[in-house]
């Protein structure tokens, strides 16, 4: 019995019902397909979206203390934390204060103070910035952020030139 | 019909069983309830062919060796790393001088790091002289360009997780190197790190991926490329095929993989041997709030590319000289990808000797480069 109505069956459909049968199957396809294109979809998007970081929010810091009076001597140096970024603050041979993003403009690095030099000097790919903030040798693009500096009592203040 | 079949089915068992029971013993016993006929066959059908160049054919084998020594060292490892970056690096510490044969185990996964790049990188590059890219071949070689990549990805990952200064500022460099593609740079960059900058949040980045998925996508591509190896045996160089009539070929199993055996227990006595005479070393605390030490450089494999951004004009014509080292970069990635596609004539000896110079020209950029950054003391 079996045997009998299945090839009739798929005749008939051959005959009169070619288009129907087709986009009958093409429709199941479709849904079939795009089901579980969205449900794949469903599945990536929170996915992808937890492996995106979180921005964290911070308080904008616009000043720091970077240093107490007497702390520093011409011609020298010091990193400190601006926020989540190094800073450094350098005393120069007149005993003047500078404070720049110690933050690299090349790759990032975090630049340091040579006495040898009397210049700021980054480690990485021997850059060189001099006492204005500006690259003068190696492959740092952009001079160093540079800050304000004020003393106020014995603290020495450095905040963002806004 | 349906009772027919039924017996059939019922004559055939009976045979396998009675051919099963002929065999005593463990073998006999698995034998009788799966078919090993066909795994026996498929493991026993390879031949390796013998000829001059034949050495080469070990180097798979090699890194192969060297990737589980990685698997099992990094799993020894994880019992007692802890990936923060408050604790990271005194857990390393721990394992270094706590630890019953820390020191050791944290050393091998070192060294057997490097040898199993170097391993993937010489095996690249004699599979790429003896043209074994060719077809039918070309998804094997694809498979393993990709594998060599992601060991660079272990590496790279993997170096920054003792946490420790160098790997704080190289990691730093490396990532950063990243931010210079146009468009998606700088998102890639943020979504590597965790954030703008490199902190806890990129080592814990790291280590999922050096642990898991890294491993993950690893095992299939590894998986993949040992069946076809299997499936479609080893290749016979274009040379060697011409001038000799006859080959003499050798068993895969057993003959050949007791010599990779030999060959494996060789290099685990100088692995051990390395590993306990020069003990990888932990440096300091990564400090991100000190100035970056001078000495700054990434592993070895990734020197001679970095040192090339070095010889790159900061501008070049209208654009920035990174952008075009980054981006050349990337497409010799993808054209060593593609070299069985690029690469099909290969029975004209002509543009097979184009190819074996690119190979030889490549090796000695990269050797000659590499030298030059190690031996410029900055
Ligand atoms: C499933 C596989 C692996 C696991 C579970 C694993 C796990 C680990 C762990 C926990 C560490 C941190 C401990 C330490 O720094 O000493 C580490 C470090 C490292 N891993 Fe892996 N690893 C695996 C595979 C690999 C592979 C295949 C490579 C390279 C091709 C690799 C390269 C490195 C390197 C270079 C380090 C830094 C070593 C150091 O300086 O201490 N790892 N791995
Ligand atoms: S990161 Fe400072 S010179 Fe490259």
């Amino acid at each position: 019995m079996a045997k009998k109505e299945t090839p009739t069956g798929a005749q008939e459909s051959k005959k009169a019902g070619d288009q129907i049968t087709l986009s009958r199957r093409k429709l199941i396809n479709i849904l079939l397909g795009s089901g579980i294109a969205t449900t794949f979809g469903a599945v990536l998007f929170p996915i992808i979206n937890f492996l995106i970081p979180p921005r964290i929010r911070e308080a904008v810091q616009s000043s720091v203390v970077a240093g107490k009076v007497g702390e520093l001597q011409p011609n020298s140096g010091k990193i400190f934390k601006f926020g989540r970024k190094p800073g450094i603050l350098v005393m120069n041979q007149q005993g003047e204060y500078r404070a720049f993003s110690a933050v690299c403009t090349h790759l990032e690095c975090t630049v340091q103070y040579r006495s040898d030099f009397k210049h700021i000097w980054c480690a990485c790919h021997n850059g060189h910035f001099d006492l204005a903030g500006k690259n003068i040798s190696g492959p740092p693009p952009r001079p160093l952020e540079a800050f304000k500096v004020d003393i106020k009592g014995e603290d020495i203040i450095v905040s963002k030139n806004l | 019909m349906p009772e027919n079949q039924k017996q059939s089915i019922h004559t055939k068992q009976d045979a396998s069983a009675q051919a099963g029971a002929s065999q005593k013993g463990v073998m006999g016993w698995v034998e009788d309830r799966f078919n090993l006929g066909g795994m026996k066959s498929f493991i026993t059908h390879k031949q390796v062919p013998l000829h001059r160049h034949s050495l080469w054919y070990y180097l798979g084998g090699m890194t192969l060796f060297f990737f589980v020594v990685q698997v099992t060292t990094g799993i020894l490892l994880l019992f007692y790393y802890r990936p923060s970056a408050e604790s990271a690096f005194e857990s390393v510490q721990f394992i270094m001088t706590e630890v019953r044969f820390g020191w050791l185990i944290r050393s091998i996964h070192s060294w057997s790091a490097n040898l199993m790049v170097a391993g993937a990188f010489l095996h690249l590059f004699s599979v790429f002289f003896m043209k074994a890219y060719r077809k039918p071949r070309e998804m094997t070689w694809v498979s393993g360009v990709i594998m060599l990549f992601l060991a660079m990805g272990f590496g790279f990952s993997g170096y920054l997780l003792p946490w420790n200064e160098l790997a704080f500022f190289a990691t730093k460099v490396g990532t950063e190197i990243v931010a210079v593609v146009p468009l998606v740079g700088k998102a890639l960059m943020e979504f590597l790190r965790g954030g703008e900058d490199v902190t806890g949040a990129t080592l814990t980045r790291f280590f999922a991926i050096h642990v898991a998925i890294l491993p993950a996508i690893f095992v299939s591509l590894l998986g993949f490329h040992l069946m076809v190896v299997q499936v479609q045996g080893m290749s016979v160089p274009p040379g060697v095929e011409k001038k000799e009539k006859s080959l003499r070929y050798m068993p895969f199993f057993p003959n050949f993989l007791l010599r990779d055996l030999l060959g494996w227990i060789i290099a685990l006595g100088c692995l051990v041997a390395i590993a306990a005479l020069f003990p990888w070393e932990l440096g300091v605390k990564a400090d991100p709030f000190a100035s970056a030490p001078a000495g700054i450089k990434p592993e070895w494999y990734f020197v001679f590319m970095f040192q090339t951004l070095k010889y790159i004009p900061a501008r070049l014509w209208i654009v920035d000289g990174e952008i075009v080292g980054v981006l050349g970069f990337g497409l010799i990635a993808a054209a060593v990808i593609f070299v069985p596609f690029i690469h099909k004539k290969t029975d004209h000896p002509k543009t097979n000797r184009i190819f074996n110079l690119i190979g030889v020209i490549a090796i000695i950029y990269i050797i000659v480069i590499s030298a030059i950054s190690y031996m410029s003391v900055e």
